[in-house]
Parts: structure tokens; sequence; C-alpha cells
């Protein structure tokens, strides 16, 4: 019965990828972008099932767990107000450019902006690599949920295993269709039994107040910030969001946008739901401390399917761990398909650039093999990392932070060049190299031991090398200017 | 920009205000006076609260920056008709 609810999700995830399927055009452009043709809510619910992911349940109420509710602020409140304003800021105006000039990857958006093929080569094997340890929250969150509904008999690699291996096939079988209204089922899902999870625990524990009362009591410090988070590590948090900037997947999700004014319904909503996805999570976290006191690091990511357990046993439990399961699994179909996206249209057709084309068909093989390809090596690499859930998002975030200008270069400074955009891509790459071997072994890793994250100057140094190779480089060429500024406020 | 573009996306001095608020969130984050503060209002620890009313608050702006400052001479130039069907490096 544990995994009756659970097995029964994964096939509803089956039917509604293969049913996406009999919609399928045949083309790359309807593969990988659904022909731009989502509406509004479809939008909102694929952005918010893409963006919600392991890290926000198993994640944020792991590292609540330890740090207590303090970690609403680090992440969801700063995200309600960044990730918003970079939809209006960033994506319109992208989603506009890749309208206009027909783009389907973000690699081609950047390498037709600044017309630098190095740009573009670089920028992929960066984003590969930043990727990765994204795709791996959702791998290793998969193997810990499924870990844990079984009290420990089903190993994570199989739980992962099983997890990729459903993705794969309404991935492959339904593409960015598929995915988005996977997505929207996911989403609803989630948010549905993530809300019961909450009021079913919280209710059998006998209410919130008893829960606060009980914290006020024996764990305090939880119900603070002060002891756990500096000043400066709260305003460094501020800058993580922006990461959305640059993640592929987001990138391909704007691209499928019907019209302009689809955004409009995802940023008002976007701040409410994260709300409503990070508050039950940083307070199931806090309360599990309670109940389960000795998770010690990453076991801690968790608590959320052992407090189900404890409160929900059963087919209650069964179908409200399915719920996290949703969110767990949400992310990592749209990540897999951007880069398949990105590795046909950016790398394989370049490469065979002069030689007989490639047919739509035979791209959209290629790019199913490059998914399998990266899920099996995030799989894998998911076996052999153990940080938590909480710290391998954040690592990963600061990393697409550090490319964040070259988004804003893109759309708002005419007199960025070529040659900065790649100085910002490779001081991107190398100091976000030099701070994670600096930081990975430590979970409280600071700069200077200051509360300072990597972050900040990750994000310092790109922007500098963007600003300086620029201005010691020759302007771009007025042609190219007028194709993205011409008809652009100053 | 034209002045019939800035018509069409709003009131300049209603802009500035919203970046503005904007910007004045973004530092309302820091809520450094509610650090070590462990009272309970509505029944949630204060600091959390704060933040959860700190996201409708953020919802609300931008239903504003929505309202006043959508970029809509990109919109415009984007258009609703079909994009140009894309070569192999996707770009114009």
């Amino acid at each position: 019965m544990t995994f009756f609810w659970v097995g029964l999700y994964l096939v509803a995830l089956l039917a509604i990828g293969f049913a996406s399927h009999r919609f399928f055009r045949g083309t790359g452009e309807d593969f990988f972008l659904a022909s731009r043709s989502l509406g509004p809510l479809v939008l909102l619910m694929s952005l918010v099932g893409t963006h919600m992911t392991a890290f926000s349940i198993l994640g944020a109420s792991g590292e609540a767990y330890h740090r207590g509710i303090g970690i609403f602020a680090l992440m969801a409140s700063s995200s309600a107000v960044v990730i918003p304003a970079v939809f209006l800021f960033v994506g319109v105006p992208l989603w506009a450019a890749g309208k206009r000039h027909g783009y389907l990857t973000q690699v081609a958006y950047f390498r037709d902006r600044w017309g630098s093929e190095a740009l573009a080569r670089t920028l992929f094997v960066v984003l590969a690599v930043l990727l990765v340890p994204y795709l791996l929250i959702g791998i290793k969150g998969a193997g810990l949920t499924l870990f844990e509904m079984s009290a420990g008999r089903l190993p994570t690699w199989a739980g992962s295993g099983l997890m990729c291996a459903v993705v794969l096939a309404y991935v492959l079988g339904g593409g960015m269709r598929g995915t988005a209204w996977v997505n929207v089922f996911q989403t609803v899902i989630f948010l549905a039994l993530g809300g019961a999870t909450f009021a079913v625990i919280v209710s059998r524990g006998g209410g919130l107040g008893t829960w606060m009362a009980r914290l006020g009591s024996e764990r305090p410090e939880l119900l603070t910030w002060g002891g756990e988070i500096r000043p400066l590590e709260l305003a460094s948090y501020l800058l993580i969001p922006l990461s959305a900037a640059m993640f592929p997947h987001l990138f391909t999700h704007w691209l499928t946008a019907r019209r302009a004014e689809t955004f409009r319904l995802s940023i008002v909503a976007y701040p409410l739901c994260v709300a409503l996805v990070w508050l039950p999570s940083v307070l199931l976290g806090v309360m599990g401390r309670l109940d389960v006191p000795n998770l010690a690091g990453p076991a801690s990511s968790g608590i959320v399917v052992q407090m189900i357990g404890r409160y929900a046993p059963g087919a209650v439990g069964s179908v409200l761990a399915a719920g996290v399961f949703a969110a767990v699994m949400a992310s990592l179909d749209s990540q897999a398909l951007a880069m398949g996206n990105m590795f046909t249209q950016d790398i394989l057709a370049r490469m065979r650039a002069g030689r007989a084309p490639v047919s739509e068909r035979q791209q959209v093989a290629a790019g199913r093999l490059f998914i399998v390809a990266i899920v099996l090596v995030a799989l894998l690499l998911s076996e052999l990392v153990d940080r938590s859930i909480f710290k391998l998002g954040v690592w990963c975030f600061t990393g697409f932070c550090g490319l964040f200008p070259l988004a804003v270069a893109a759309l708002y400074w005419r007199r960025s060049t070529a040659a900065g955009a790649l100085a910002c891509v490779v001081a991107t790459a190398g100091s976000w190299a030099y701070f994670l071997a600096r930081g990975w072994s430590d979970p409280a890793y600071s700069v200077g031991g200051t509360g300072l994250l990597a972050v900040a100057p990750v994000m310092l140094l790109s922007t500098a090398a963007l600003v300086l190779v620029s201005f010691l480089t020759a302007p771009p060429e007025p042609e190219r200017l007028a194709k993205f500024f011409g008809r652009m406020a100053p | 920009m034209t002045t019939a573009v800035a018509a069409r996306r709003g009131p300049q001095p209603v802009r500035w205000l919203l970046y503005g608020a904007l910007v004045a969130l973004a530092l309302l984050h820091q809520d450094g006076w509610l650090a070590d503060d462990a009272r309970l209002v509505l029944g949630l620890p204060v600091s959390l609260l704060y933040h959860a009313l700190y996201c409708v608050a953020a919802a609300l702006l931008m239903a504003g920056l929505v309202r006043f400052a959508w970029p809509r001479h990109l919109v415009d130039e984007a258009g609703t008709a079909e994009p140009p069907p894309p070569s192999p490096s996707g770009g114009g």
C-alpha cells in the first residue's frame, strides 16, 4: 500500500505525457517549445512546477530543521520579490527577442546578440556544468523520498532510477508540450497535497498553537533567525534568486508563451505561490526537530517524509508522500529538455554546418539521445555526492548568478562586446570553481567567515570582467545594435 | 523613446515610484529588528509572519508594475505575427 499512490501517480504522468504526444507536429520547435503556444495558467503552473523543486520541499525543510524559521527569509521571500522582477525585466524582453528572431535556445540568443561562436560554445559548456548540481537535487530528492517512505527498504539509487525512467519516458515522448502538461498536473498535486500534509500533521500534533508552544519551550532558537543567520548572509541571499535569469529551463519556458500578456499572471501570482510552498516546508522542518531530534547533516532532507510517516501512516501517508514526490520530479524534466534542446540546436547543428543538413526528425532524435545521456550521468553522480539538497542548490544558483550580468548586458547595454561577454562567462566559471573548491567541504562556508556568500564576489568578478573587457575592445558593429536595439528605447 | 510609447507604458512618475518601491521592498527584506524576537503573532513567529506578508506585498507591487511599467514597446515589436522559421543557429 505504501507505494500504491506513488505508482498510480507515476502512471498518470506517463499517460499525460503520451496523451500530449498526439498533438506533436513533428518539428523541433514543437518538441522543444510546444510551438510557442502556452497560455497564462499553463505558463504559471509550469514555471512554478519547474522552479519549486526538491530544493523547496526537502531542501527547505531540511535546512529549517537545523537553522530555524530564518530559512524562509533566506530563500522564499527573497525569491518572492526578485524572481517576478526577473520575469518582467528579463523574461519578457527575451521572449520578445525570441519571437522576433525565432530563437529556440538561450545559447542561440547570446550567439546572435554578440555574433560569437566562441561565446556560444563556452556558454553551453558552462551552463551544462552548472546544471548538473540542479539535476542532482531532483534525483537525490526522489531517491531520498522513496527511501524514507519504505523505511530504508528501497535503496536511494532505486528510487532515483525509477524517477529518471519515468521522466525520460514522458519527456522523450511528449517533448515540451508533455513536460508543460505534466508540470501543471504536478503543481496542482503538490500544492493541494502539500497543504493537506501540513494540515494533517499540524492537526494530529494538537494544532499550530501546541506546536509553537512546544517550540517556544524546547527549541526557542528555531523561532528566530538572529542566532543562526548573520545580516551579511541574509543580504547575500537576496542575490541568489537572480540566478533565475540564466536558467536554461526557465528561458525555454519563457519562449513557450503565446503572447507577452501571458506573463502577467505568472509575475503577479509567483510571490504567493512561493509563500504557499515554502511556509509549510519551513514549519514542518522546525516542527520535525521536536519529534526527530538527532538527524545530522544531509539526513535532515528527509524530515518531511519522516513526519508524514509518523503522523499519517498508511494510505493517507502514501497519498501525501506522492505529493512530495510530485514536487521533487517537477523540474528534472524541463532541465533535461532544455539541455537537449541546446545540444541539438547549438552544438550538433553547428558542427554539421557545411555538410548535409540535419532533418527535423534527426534533430529531435539527437536531442533525445543527449537527454538520456545527461540524465544517466546525473543519476550516477547522485550516488557519489553526499551534500545536502539545500547546499547543492545554493552552489548551483551561485554559478548561474555569475552569469546574470550577461543577461542584463545583452538586453540593456549597447556598448557590451563579444569579448566582454566571453570574459564574463570565463570569470564566472573560474570564480565559481575557486569558491566551490574552498567551500565544498564546509557547509557553513562564507567569504572570510563574515557571513557573505560566495555569490557576491562571483557576481562582482563576472560584472567587472564584462565591463572592463567591453571597454577595452572595439564597440559592436552598428548593424548588430540596430537589430537588437534599433526600435528599443535608449 | 517616443511620447506615444511612453504613454502606453504608464505615466512616468508612477513608473519611477514603482521602481523606487521595488528597491525599498528589497531593503525591507533585511528585518534585523526582528532577528531575536521570538514572539508569536497570529500563531506564527513574528519574523516568519513578516516575511509571509512580505510575499503578499511583493505580489501587490508586481501587480502595479505589470499595470504601469509593462514593456509594451517590446511587445508591440514582437507583435502577434508568426516568428520566422528557426535556422540551425536559431538566430535571425
